[in-house]
């Protein structure tokens, strides 16, 4: 007798925990399906306003994979959901008149604290970065964080030569390839210098100086500075 | 009293004094119950993400939305769920309510998701929250429970906007994002560090301690007088 009631009870406790997981799980997936499309189209419009800020002059972009040894345009149609695609890939951004402007980069690596992604702008007809972006990073905050915080920092890399590499110094290089570090956070500051060169290392060669199928010509101002 | 019997996180199962009402259960944890300042719970999150007034202000909001949300299913369903399993239902009502705000929060403000990072998802293991379940939340009625939840809830996001709120001004020389004493400040940054954090929270509670003895010598010295 005593036992059949201890079972009852078991059955009554399972039965009360199931429930509580069943609607919780109702609830999680509805407001996950809910919330999907907004949280989708923020990251998209996050990594398009890098692009756009990385690449002065660009007024459209281009998603590019790297598949069997040459560009292509990405398959699943522009740069939609932020996350990594299928292949590895780079933006492409034209002008206002379809003149290529050049190539956002992504690139990602340790950083003081967590993995830093960030997006560079590179011109290859000059073999310049033209602009940084950091899209994720858990840097020390006041410290860390002015990688992309401090103006300063961000403009070292509005003109960086990467020839033969970019390279961090401590008492302000004027060196068109050099990078001035952030007092008090050169390892934040030597990350992206890192990140930045190991994307280039992978990029820079596949990228021709004029944008496969783009209007040709350049823009102009080709090798003057 | 009737806040005597129920403080402790209830850990004696006592039969629940009838509440004083819903104006009086809101109105305690502002001040009197602060959660943060007076029973100093929730300390994680309370030092971790208050850096700037509004990350402060986004995770009490949070933390709030939570509270609300679970003491109410808590107290609506306080007769059916089996004692013995009932933290763990706690639990799930909570980790449930913590995962749909973080989908909220990524969907409507994406900045704020990015600077709160992993301290969203840890909201299921404050102790305010739990704590008020199963010190209040099972015993009374929803209307207590609610009001109950809304005042600790409200709070915990003032002490914490507050806390955010002196660590911005100091340590970056703004509020709420706005730069109050323009560019030649030299921002006090330890301030919004981890040491910062502690700083500040210490400096608060013994606002709060001077500001209680204080109460206390002015009531002792009435009662003296009519004594005398």
């Amino acid at each position: 007798m005593n036992g059949r009631r201890h079972l009852a009870e078991g059955v009554r406790l399972v039965l009360a925990l199931t429930l509580a997981g069943l609607g919780s799980g109702l609830a999680i997936v509805g407001a996950y399906q809910a919330t999907l499309p907004a949280i989708r189209a923020n990251q998209a419009e996050a990594l398009r306003r890098a692009v756009f800020e990385v690449l002065p002059g660009a007024e459209r972009m281009e998603r590019l994979e790297w598949r069997d040894g040459a560009l292509a345009p990405a398959v699943d149609g522009g740069g939609g959901g932020g996350a990594a695609g299928a292949g590895p890939a780079v933006f492409a951004g034209y002008g206002a008149g379809g003149e290529p402007v050049g190539y956002a980069i992504p690139g990602e690596g340790a950083g003081f604290q967590d993995t830093i992604r960030l997006l560079f702008g590179y011109r290859p007809e000059r073999r310049r970065v033209v602009g940084l972006a950091i899209l994720e990073s858990r840097e020390t905050p006041g410290l860390g964080d002015r990688i992309y915080k401090d103006p300063e920092f961000v403009a070292e890399f509005a003109d960086l030569a990467v020839e033969p590499r970019v390279e961090l110094v401590k008492d302000g290089g004027e060196a068109p390839h050099q990078v001035d570090a952030i007092t008090g956070a050169t390892i934040s500051s030597r990350a992206v210098v890192d990140i930045v060169n190991a994307a280039g290392g992978e990029w820079f060669e596949r990228l021709p100086a004029e944008a496969p199928g783009g209007a040709g010509g350049g823009d102009g101002d080709g090798h003057d500075r | 009293m009737a806040t005597t019997a129920r403080g402790g996180n209830g850990l004696p199962i006592l039969p629940p004094d009838p509440s004083p009402g819903m104006l009086p259960e809101f109105v305690k944890g502002l001040w009197r119950e602060n959660p943060v300042f007076v029973q100093v719970l929730g300390m994680c999150p309370a030092l971790a993400v208050t850096n700037t007034a509004v990350n402060g202000l986004a995770m009490g909001g949070a933390t709030l939305f939570v509270l609300v949300c679970s003491s109410f299913l808590v107290s609506a369903l306080r007769r059916l769920i089996p004692k013995p399993v009932r933290i763990s239902t706690y639990i799930v009502i909570i980790a449930t309510f913590v995962t749909v705000a973080d989908f909220a929060l990524q969907a409507t403000v994406p900045a704020i998701h990015r600077e709160l990072g992993a301290f969203i998802s840890l909201i299921v293991v404050n102790c305010l929250i739990l704590g008020r379940q199963e010190a209040f939340a099972s015993k009374y009625p929803v209307g207590p429970a609610v009001a109950d939840a809304l005042g600790m809830g409200s709070g915990f996001l003032l002490s914490l906007t507050l806390l955010g709120g002196a660590r911005e001004v100091l340590g970056k020389g703004a509020l709420f994002g706005v730069s109050l004493f323009g560019p030649d400040f030299e921002p006090w940054v330890i301030m919004i560090l981890p040491p910062g954090g502690f700083f500040m929270l210490g400096f608060l509670l013994l606002g709060f301690a001077v500001a209680k003895e204080a109460r206390q010598k002015i009531a002792e010295r009435a009662v003296g007088k009519e004594a005398a």
